[in-house]
């Protein structure tokens, strides 16, 4: 996905960066409001993450105005507050979602996900691998023509495999991917989402490889 | 408030009293000033007429053959005629001896002056008497007349009654005129500080805007300080929020570096001791994240419930739109809510304090519950509104389960999970603020149930 990042400070901006690069999004960083509005004219953009106190006016300004082009483009807040009555006027002025700094980056992709699925008729974003189809917004995937209903974690998960075929992931990082980092989880819960992924695909081409030892990867035969 | 102010008397009865009281002292001045002016001048002409009586007396003197000869004239008496029928006496003596008249009349005391008049109690009646002298030369020697005509003053008493009862009259009249005056002197200038409380006294909790209604000169002091004051109370409770607003803002920022960091790093490091710390650095930030959150939203439910903004509340719309908002949260756990709301449950609260409490509540349901489970939250008008909420979790202990409302009590069940232990109070707070109630139980087959009535 595309992503527009506006985002005052740096380090936080450089970590946000490096933390969806790593997932494989491309992705624009504005520091100023005047960049972002210049950024957001120019290019199409699948999300806007937009932090509300920047330097040279106030992130609800940004909404205004973006709403006043007739942008589309769904807006997510980063805010630093808690209170109920700011997160409302926020939603008020045409933001989509919000979610509280600091935020764990599963619960951002949920929400841009749940976002990006109430916008139906935006740019599907499906991915074909073998005799594959996936649709990660719905979380639906196809398999000879059988469509399934994936549930949430079967769906995160797959969109790792499936995004990097032939790569190994080790059994820890995926527990950290599907687990918040509240959970007291074994290593082993992963493989309850492994074994029902692999029934999923048993009619398919692919097959989910365990390397003892090392992990899971994604395969294509 | 209005127990902790000490009233000292109240200016309204100040006001009135002084007034009263001014006015009756003025009446009473009136009244005796006016009585002594009347019976100086009713003094005066008595004195005038006895003196003109003796002067005729005097002027008819004269010695021939050394002898006193006195024409007694008659009008000398008949002017002293009164409507009271007063007693008139005369004495004349020729250096100091009898001539005629009354033996018994008062004498002045000493010498006096051309002519003299001064009173006496006689015969059980008031007397007024003048005297006057006058030398004549008999042959080779002088002798000296002295004449001293004398009247009662019963005519004079009956004027002077008649005098003050009309002077009483109208001091009365004075009296009661004035203080009439002074209660509507009071009612009108009283009201515009009335009309300036009532004014001050109707504005709702938030509204701190200047008192822009025109008051009199005299209050324009007081009413500048209290705009001072409310102008000064309002910049610091907007200062206070954007310091709060900055303090979290500073604080959360750099949280979220440190967060987003941990995050990527824990993707690229193997070294399982390397990955355990980083997952507590992750567990800390957000734990110290919800706190700080959960610590605002306390003290946000503490201030707002002493000034409830009560508005027409619809439940159901309310618990709607927090579900959707938290559902991306629970799907991330493949936690599904189930939502069984009745149309338009509406009470009058604080819409800002109920949403609080009632995510809080759900926030609690979302982390206790495990994966793959329901949460059912239903929204019901019994006689309370009722929210509650029901999850699939280890349930409350039940050993602690009164406890578990007070501030930071955290239930034995809840280690490894996040939190501060505010959450239950705040709900709890809230439901009290509106006398409601916040009840705790364990479902039959497992779980906790929250009910949060108003």
């Amino acid at each position: 996905m595309k992503f527009l990042l506006v985002e005052d400070n740096m380090e936080l901006a450089d970590a946000i960066l490096q933390r969806l690069k790593f997932d494989g999004h491309v992705i624009d960083h504005a520091s100023k409001m005047e960049d972002a509005v210049a950024f957001s004219q120019v290019n199409e953009y699948d999300l806007i993450l937009l932090d509300i106190m920047l330097p040279d006016g106030d992130g609800r300004d940004f909404l205004e105005k973006h709403r006043a082009a007739r942008n589309d483009t769904p807006v997510i807040v980063l805010t630093a507050r808690s209170q109920v009555s700011d997160r409302i006027s926020m939603l008020d002025l045409g933001a989509d979602d919000y979610v509280t700094k600091p935020f764990d980056h599963a619960e951002l992709e949920a929400r841009c996900r749940a976002v990006l699925r109430r916008r139906a008729g935006s740019a599907q974003t499906v991915t074909r691998l073998g005799d594959v189809t996936f649709d990660p917004l719905a979380g639906v995937l196809t398999v000879a023509g059988q469509a399934v209903k994936l549930r949430n974690r079967e769906l995160r998960l797959l969109e790792l495999f499936i995004n990097a075929p032939g790569q190994l992931f080790s059994k820890q990082k995926l527990v950290d991917r599907l687990f918040s980092y509240d959970d007291d989880v074994s290593d082993n819960a992963v493989e309850v989402y492994v074994g029902r992924l692999r029934k999923h695909l048993e009619p398919s081409s692919l097959r989910i490889r365990t390397s003892r030892g090392l992990g899971y990867s994604l395969e294509n035969e | 408030m209005s127990d902790l102010i000490r009233s000292s008397a109240s200016l309204r009865q100040r006001l009135t009293l002084v007034l009263i009281g001014g006015a009756g002292v003025l009446a009473l001045v009136l009244y005796f000033g006016v009585r002594l002016y009347a019976t100086q001048i009713a003094q005066q002409g008595q004195d005038d007429i006895l003196r003109a009586s003796v002067t005729a007396i005097l002027d008819t003197a004269v010695i021939r053959d050394d002898r006193l000869e006195i024409d007694f004239p008659y009008a000398a008496l008949s002017m002293l005629n009164t409507p009271s029928d007063d007693r008139v006496f005369y004495a004349i003596r020729q250096d100091g001896t009898l001539v005629s008249g009354y033996s018994e009349l008062p004498q002045p005391l000493g010498t006096l002056a051309p002519a003299a008049s001064w009173s006496v109690p006689y015969q059980g009646a008031d007397l007024r008497l003048t005297t006057a002298a006058r030398s004549l030369i008999a042959g080779d020697s002088d002798t000296t007349i002295t004449v001293t005509v004398a009247q009662t003053q019963d005519a004079l008493s009956v004027t002077l009654a008649q005098i003050s009862r009309n002077v009483a009259f109208f001091g009365a009249g004075f009296f009661v005129l004035a203080v009439l005056l002074s209660f509507w002197a009071t009612a009108s200038t009283i009201g515009p500080l009335n009309r300036l409380a009532q004014s001050v006294t109707r504005r709702g909790p938030q509204d701190l805007s200047p008192v822009a209604k025109p008051v009199p000169a005299e209050m324009v002091p007081l009413v500048a300080s209290l705009n001072t004051l409310m102008g000064r109370l309002d910049q610091s409770l907007t200062r206070s929020e954007d310091f709060i607003a900055e303090a979290a803002h500073r604080v959360r920022t750099p949280l979220a570096t440190v967060r987003s960091h941990a995050e990527t790093t824990l993707q690229r490091v193997d070294d399982e001791e390397n990955r355990s710390a980083l997952r507590a650095m992750i567990r800390a930030i957000d734990e110290s994240s919800r706190a700080a959150g959960q610590l605002l939203d306390h003290a946000m439910t503490t201030f707002r419930a002493d000034h409830l903004d009560r508005q027409n509340t619809n439940l159901s719309e309310l618990v709607q739109d927090l579900i959707s908002g938290l559902e991306p949260v629970a799907e991330m756990k493949d936690i599904s809510f189930r939502l069984r709301t009745e149309k338009d449950v509406t009470v009058s609260a604080d819409p800002i304090l109920v949403q609080n409490a009632i995510r809080n509540l759900i926030d609690n349901a979302l982390k206790y519950s495990p994966a793959e489970s329901d949460i059912v939250v239903s929204v019901a008008q019994e006689d309370m509104a009722v929210v509650r909420i029901c999850d699939a979790g280890p349930g409350f202990p039940k050993d602690h389960m009164a406890g578990l409302v007070d501030r930071f009590a955290r239930g034995e069940n809840a280690k490894g999970i996040t939190g501060s232990g505010l959450g239950l109070t705040i709900a709890h707070d809230v439901a009290l603020a509106h006398n409601g109630t916040l009840e705790l139980s364990n479902a039959k087959g497992g779980g906790a149930c929250v009910t949060f009535s108003l």
